[in-house]
């Protein structure tokens, strides 16, 4: 049996897209006071939600959002026949944890922060290849657990350079079926990883930058499609700095995606009132943003065709204290509200 | 796509599109907000000697008061606060040293008291004691072979 979904290099066409039927995204303070405040199901006052660390919490959050994602499905917990989830964590504990308790089968992925469209893309697989009707697609990461293990304790004093990003307390859930009436996920273009040596973990825009410009690149050339194709083209995390620099890349190789480009770093925070320098980044940057803002834009109409790509800065604290350059990953995915 | 650049040309590149920190703004708060500290120290300082401490037991109290004073600080949320502006104004001194034990202790309190906070408070400050007691060693050989 040959492989008839494929498309060029990197890309799936699926035969029988599946169909996004709902979402779910709770998120921190911080998130809630940001540009999209509007659109998130639930915003938490208090970065532990009545548990005792950072980790429960978070755990938390990504229970608490696949559940709310699965009610507003009108599904039951049982209905769902896998969940494709991952964090920031050491050895995916923010996802272990928090579906420990659902009793669903469970895909644990790291992908850092590509890792929504990672498991979209999967879950959609999963879907369009017949092997289930109901999978959930969910990611989380949480501000103080992110810095605890990547960084400085929260406490410390020391200062940010103006490259950082801010880890985006919150989660994404979203909820597959082999039956709907759209938004639609068609494309997937899965992305390599691209190094060009790139060390300073406080400027992951431009660790990623050159795999997200290689993806969106690869996925025209796969598709045959330009950017006139999509109203939007949404990166994850690449902030202020990578956005540019991915921008300019392409640019270089002839693709124009300036007018439709933007990053879900830049629109869940407004980085000059809430301090956060370059913008948001995490695991639960792109899927609250995809869960809450785009999902909605979607369903509403003033977006109908979109090319989603969570980035990923596939770095781990030895490797970076070791000297190595940070890895980048971009997975690209083309959600859209009808069928051609 | 990567053919384009060259890692250095990439490294190049980048260090061209990315912000610099503001670096005299930087430094002026630095002065700024570290020498406000050392005016406190000072402050403490005076004190106990007008209170008739002799001169080592004033460099003695001194940094025990500062030490306490950066680990209050640091577990009322301040600390890191005035670190933002204050940059190196806030790590050189004392203060500072305080705050890198203090934090990471606060940090890893969930992981238990042995192994997490005991264990990990140093993660930060560790190496300024293991170099500067090697260092310290160092010269006092160096000071008993030489020096007599």
């Amino acid at each position: 049996m040959t492989a008839t979904k494929r498309l060029g290099k990197q890309t799936v066409k699926l035969q029988y897209p599946p169909s996004i039927i709902a979402t779910a995204a709770i998120v921190g303070k911080k998130e809630g006071e940001g540009p999209l405040c509007s659109y998130f199901d639930q915003i938490l006052d208090d970065v532990l939600w009545g548990e005792k660390t950072w980790e429960k919490a978070e755990s938390k959050i990504l229970r608490e959002t696949i559940i709310k994602a699965v009610t507003k499905a009108q599904k039951t917990l049982t209905d769902i026949q896998y969940i494709f989830a991952g964090d920031l964590l050491n050895q995916c504990s923010g996802s272990n944890f928090g579906v420990r308790e659902l009793e669903i089968p469970f895909f644990g992925l790291y992908g850092a922060c590509s890792t929504m469209a990672e498991g979209l893309s999967l879950a959609a697989m999963t879907v369009d290849g017949g092997f289930a009707d109901y999978v959930i697609a969910a990611t989380s990461s949480h501000f103080c657990s992110a810095e605890k293990q990547f960084r400085f304790p929260l406490e410390y004093g020391g200062q940010r350079p103006l490259t950082a990003q801010w880890t985006v307390t919150g989660s994404g859930a979203v909820v597959l079926a082999a039956e709907g009436s759209g938004p639609y996920v068609t494309h997937i273009t899965t992305g390599k990883i691209v190094d060009l040596g790139i060390k300073d973990a406080n400027n992951m825009g431009a660790a990623m930058a050159p795999s997200a410009a290689d993806t969106i690149y690869t996925h025209f050339e796969d598709t045959g499609f330009t950017p006139d194709t999509y109203d939007l083209i949404i990166t994850g995390d690449l902030a202020q700095v990578g956005k540019d620099i991915t921008e300019e890349l392409l640019q270089k190789r002839g693709c124009d995606i300036s007018k439709q480009f933007t990053d879900c770093g830049l629109k869940i925070f407004d980085n000059k009132k809430q301090d956060t320098h370059a913008g948001g980044s995490g695991c639960g940057c792109s899927a609250s943003v995809l869960a809450g803002y785009l999902y909605k834009e979607l369903t509403q109409g003033h977006l109908n065709k979109i090319l989603f790509l969570s980035t990923g800065a596939l770095m781990s604290p030895t490797t970076s204290q070791q000297g190595e350059s940070i890895p980048g990953i971009a997975h690209a995915v083309t959600i859209q509200n009808t069928l051609e | 796509m990567e053919q384009n650049f060259t890692q250095k040309e990439y490294q190049k590149y980048v260090q061209k599109k990315s912000p610099n920190s503001p670096i005299i703004k930087n430094v002026i708060m630095a002065f700024v907000i570290g020498g406000l500290i050392c005016v406190v120290g000072q402050i403490i300082s005076n004190y106990f000697k007008s209170r008739g401490l002799s001169t080592e037991d004033v460099a003695g109290a001194t940094a025990i008061s500062m030490i306490f004073l950066g680990a209050l600080l640091t577990g009322l949320d301040i600390y890191d606060g005035l670190a933002k502006y204050a940059g190196a104004g806030t790590i050189v001194p004392i203060t500072g040293f305080a705050n890198a034990i203090v934090s990471p202790a606060m940090e890893f309190k969930s992981e238990g008291y042995v192994l997490g906070m005991g264990a990990k408070m140093f993660v930060i400050a560790g190496p300024v004691l293991v170099y500067g007691i090697t260092a310290s060693v160092v010269v006092g050989i160096i000071f008993f072979l030489v020096g007599n």
